[in-house]
């Protein structure tokens, strides 16, 4: 089926099967491997991407379900090679190791700080609750989350 | 995790889909927001030869609050429920079950309708059903239905449901002010599924008595339950810390789970009553 949408502000347009998850679709049609697929099947968080502005599991997601929707990716985040203020603090805090359940959680706080900027460390780890980091590190997840707020306030984000 | 192959429809109008989910006989399956259907795909323990997605029809989308109740269209996501204000004094009950249906991304996406089709024995969704008389309302090409939750659910994933039915609409009896409530649910890690959970509530006569209790729990048995012996306990009586001991005894007594690889039978009789007992708590603060 053809299907199009926009992704990171670009216009796609793609043939795809229907049983193609928007992962896959991303990652092998479309080269955006910043998209990371752990469990494929709705637990781990990693593949999370904007559909429409909400945070969401790509890999629940079917490509055919996409069309006419605005998809961003990790890589949709920055306007320019740089981080941005979310992903500089995660630098900052060292909150990724292996850094394969990196780009959900960036997808999925920005979400949150965009919405809402003002949120506490108990809605951070609430909202975090469903990206799963096996290399133990939510405590500076949680911090560099919290350290971003003020960009999305500023609206330097 | 890759699904097997399926075609996909995604239809304008409420009688196209029912025109195709009746033209394919049993083959088809309805695609709400996919958050148990895919799963389910992706382990392959289901394989319809078409996906019919509902995401067209706007019409299932709207929450309707009147003097008769709640109306949820099937397509209602859970964080349009909790973003919208209203229901805080016109359900609040509903409310904070919705806040433990699975998580963040999985709120944006997943809805009512869905939840209550796919009938996870531990899902919140239809146990508010159960414990607050839902009704549910499917159509089919034949015309309408109202089935009564407590005659839905009829065991895990399994419902009154035809093969040619779709869910539209799930309406809640009004909820008066005043009404006492309690929600709690046990999870292991926050978002899974509950490993026992109770809803409850009741109302005050003049005397400050219960009267129109209603308890259901979650996640111990093959569907969601409504306790009538402890809803017997409550009506008529104050609600003091004697009264709650009697009724987490009987909610030991009226049930018998299965044990899993999740818990024991026992550990999750243990944990209903324990449930039950700080949601009384929690109605009665």
């Amino acid at each position: 089926m053809q299907v199009c949408f926009e992704v990171n502000g670009r216009d796609v347009e793609v043939v795809v099967e229907p049983r193609l998850t928007l992962a896959d679709c991303l990652r092998h049609h479309l080269r955006l491997t910043g998209t990371h697929v752990g469990c494929e099947h709705g637990v781990c968080g990693a593949c999370t991407v904007l559909f429409d502005g909400n945070a969401v599991r790509s890999c629940l997601i079917l490509a055919v379900q996409a069309e006419g929707s605005k998809i961003v990716t990790v890589e949709g985040l920055s306007k320019d090679d740089g981080l941005t203020p979310l992903q500089a603090s995660f630098r900052r805090h060292h909150a990724l190791q292996c850094g394969s359940c990196t780009p959900g959680m960036i997808t999925t706080a920005h979400a949150l700080l965009s919405a809402e900027p003002d949120c506490d460390a108990d809605r951070v780890r609430e909202v975090l609750s469903g990206n799963l980091c096996r290399c133990t590190g939510y405590v500076s997840i949680v911090e560099a989350v919290l350290d971003a707020r003020a960009a999305y306030k500023s609206g330097a984000s | 995790m890759k699904m097997p192959p399926f075609d996909y429809a995604c239809p304008a109008t409420l009688p196209e889909a029912l025109a195709l989910l009746s033209a394919h006989d049993g083959d088809a399956k309805v695609l709400a927001g996919g958050q148990s259907l895919v799963p389910i795909l992706a382990f392959r323990l289901a394989a319809p030869k078409l996906l019919i997605d509902l995401r067209k029809l706007g019409d299932l989308r709207s929450i309707k609050i009147t003097r008769d109740g709640i109306s949820l269209g099937a397509m209602v996501r859970w964080c349009d429920i909790e973003s919208d204000i209203r229901l805080r004094t016109a359900h609040p009950l509903l409310v904070a079950a919705v806040a433990h249906v699975a998580h963040y991304q999985i709120r944006n996406r997943g809805t009512v309708g869905g939840s209550i089709a796919h009938a996870d024995p531990a899902a919140e969704m239809p146990g508010i059903a159960v414990t607050c008389e839902a009704e549910i309302i499917a159509v089919s090409k034949a015309g309408t239905r109202i089935i009564r939750a407590a005659d839905f659910f009829q065991g895990a994933l399994t419902t009154a449901l035809s093969s040619d039915e779709i869910i539209v609409e799930i309406r809640l009896p009004a909820w008066p002010a005043g009404r006492r409530w309690g929600f709690q649910e046990f999870a292991r890690r926050r978002g899974d599924f509950a490993l026992a959970a109770a809803a409850l509530f009741y109302d005050g006569d003049a005397s400050s008595k219960a009267a129109n209790a209603h308890v259901g729990v979650i996640g111990v048995a093959d569907r969601p339950l409504r306790l009538p012996s402890v809803e017997a306990v409550l009506n008529g009586a104050t609600i003091d810390a004697a009264v709650i001991a009697k009724a987490e005894a009987a909610t030991a007594a009226a049930i018998n789970p299965d044990s899993d690889i999740h818990a024991s039978g026992a550990y999750r009789k243990a944990l209903a009553a324990t449930m039950v007992e700080r949601a009384l708590k929690m109605a009665s603060g």
